[in-house]
């Protein structure tokens, strides 16, 4: 992929499970049967708002992630889809 | 489990516990067709306390709340209970998803099609040995001929990466790479485990355990296959020759999972069915969910542990001193080596121990079938004479004058 994920309009999969933990969530792929987890609660936040935003970039602004944090973000979601956790739709 | 994630050690997160657990382990019924020599649960018969159909439900609508990902659902042999396809159908239908072992006695034609057809269900076919006759002398005659029949069945059926679990043993450690084509014929993914002295395997366990040079033939072949073959994490303890392998290396005994049993008591560990363990019982008011968050063996096992005689080990931070059921089960010190230990701590211990077999722990709860016991019928010694009948009209009947 050449643009950034930031730039994409992105998802949970729909096998994807979700629970919430003091340090961030979990994560369990139910298709791959991959454990994951997302390091705080502001990455959560940005997870859970992915499917109503235009782009990712947008999720995490509204979230509250300062523009110099992006890139962490960037990577971290790239992860994300990289495993199959997140799925790219239409906008 | 498979993890994936940089950074932050996940092992840290879950040393000190989760509010639900990510998996556990339930076993439905202590009843078996099968009577493996390690069983881990010394199963055979079925225990007429076993939790009802409506207490099983009322169990996964806890699990749902708790947003419990899926249960490993083992026994006994799961499917011999009338309504297991029933309780599979309602965990998936409540967000619950199933991982089941079996040795492959009901995954008839119709029951693979209907497994292949549910996403949220996984299948582990138990299988000893690669060869009928290495597997049939710990499983039993006929087991390797089931297993196999069920794995051709689930795979016509278009089952895809179903696990072939192997417990290893001192006798099926040469057979891995057969192993592993035998999982590739049936498009099954091979998952090797570690062979625990609890249950009747604590009575095998010294002939069957893999010598020193097998752990090490292991933790090679282990680490030239990566996270393609699954080992339920269960051997963190070879860690210790120094690469990690993949997965979560720490005991999540109470701290991320636990074992229901059969009768809804709450053990640390499926490895663990013991008193010493017994965190509480789902039947009691607050259920599973009050036990996993107020035990207090729960809070004790979520606490930091120390390395005891491990501690000044270079090892002890990637074996973390290995498994607490194998330690209990042979005798030895919760804080000491695991007696595998691949450093040799463990086999000083283990020659340490009484002769006698009195460090070893007393089992405190065993289903196996038992065999014919001879009884000869005698009258009741303080019964004189026969009972009264109610025909007897005679006012003085029944009267013993001492």
């Amino acid at each position: 992929m050449t643009a950034p994920t930031l730039d994409r309009a992105l998802g949970l999969h729909p096998q994807v499970s979700v629970r919430p933990e003091p340090f961030g969530a979990l994560l369990y792929h139910f298709g791959t049967r991959r454990l994951t987890f997302l390091k705080d609660r502001r990455l959560l936040a940005v997870v859970e708002s992915l499917a109503d935003a235009p782009t990712a970039r947008a999720a995490c602004l509204a979230a509250g992630v300062p523009e110099v944090e992006l890139p962490r973000y960037d990577r971290a979601l790239a992860a994300l889809a990289e495993s199959s956790m997140l799925v790219g739709r239409t906008p | 489990m498979t993890v994936t994630a940089a950074g932050t050690r996940l092992v840290d997160l879950f040393e000190s516990g989760l509010d639900a657990p990510i998996c556990l382990t339930w076993e439905l019924t202590y009843a078996c067709n099968l009577a493996c020599s390690h069983c881990l649960s010394s199963s055979g018969r079925r225990d007429p306390r076993e939790l009802s159909t409506a207490e099983a439900k009322a169990v996964i609508d806890e699990l749902e709340a708790m947003q419990v990902f899926y249960v490993n659902i083992g026994g006994g042999e799961p499917t011999v209970r009338a309504d297991f396809w029933e309780l599979l159908d309602y965990a998936t239908a409540h967000h619950v998803g199933v991982k089941f072992s079996t040795n492959g006695v009901r995954i008839t034609p119709e029951a693979a099609r209907r497994l292949a057809a549910n996403d949220y269900v996984d299948v582990q076919i138990s299988l000893d040995g690669a060869t009928a006759d290495v597997n049939d002398a710990v499983r039993g005659p006929g087991s390797y001929a089931t297993a196999i029949k069920a794995m051709e069945h689930l795979s016509a059926a278009g089952m895809r990466n179903f696990k072939l679990s192997v417990v290893c043993t001192r006798h099926n450690i040469p057979q891995l790479d057969e192993f592993k084509a035998l999982a590739d014929h049936y498009g099954a993914q091979l998952r090797l485990t570690r062979l625990r002295p609890s249950g009747r395997g604590a009575d095998v366990w010294d002939e069957l355990h893999p010598t020193a040079g097998q752990q090490r033939e292991l933790y090679d072949w282990l680490l030239a296959h990566g996270d393609k073959v699954l080992t339920g994490d269960s051997f963190f303890h070879l860690s210790a020759y120094g690469e990690s392998l993949p997965g979560l290396n720490l005991c999540g005994a109470g701290r991320v999972v636990c074992l229901i049993d059969p009768v809804g008591d709450v053990y640390a560990c499926p490895f663990a069915i013991h008193d010493e363990f017994l965190a509480g019982n789902v039947r009691a008011p607050g259920g599973f969910t009050e036990v996993w968050r107020g035990s207090e063996l729960f809070a004790r096992l979520r606490t930091p542990q120390h390395g005891g005689a491990c501690a000044s080990c270079a090892f002890y931070d990637t074996c973390k001193g290995g498994c607490m059921a194998a330690k209990f089960f042979t005798g030895l010190p919760l804080d000491g080596p695991d007696p595998e230990c691949v450093q040799g701590y463990g086999e000083q211990q283990l020659a340490q121990r009484a002769k006698d077999g009195t460090d070893l722990p007393k089992p405190s709860g065993d289903h196996s079938r038992r065999r014919p016991v001879d009884l000869v019928l005698t009258r009741r010694r303080d019964l004189e004479r026969s009972p009264v009948s109610d025909c007897a009209e005679d006012p003085l009947a029944g009267l013993r004058l001492t």
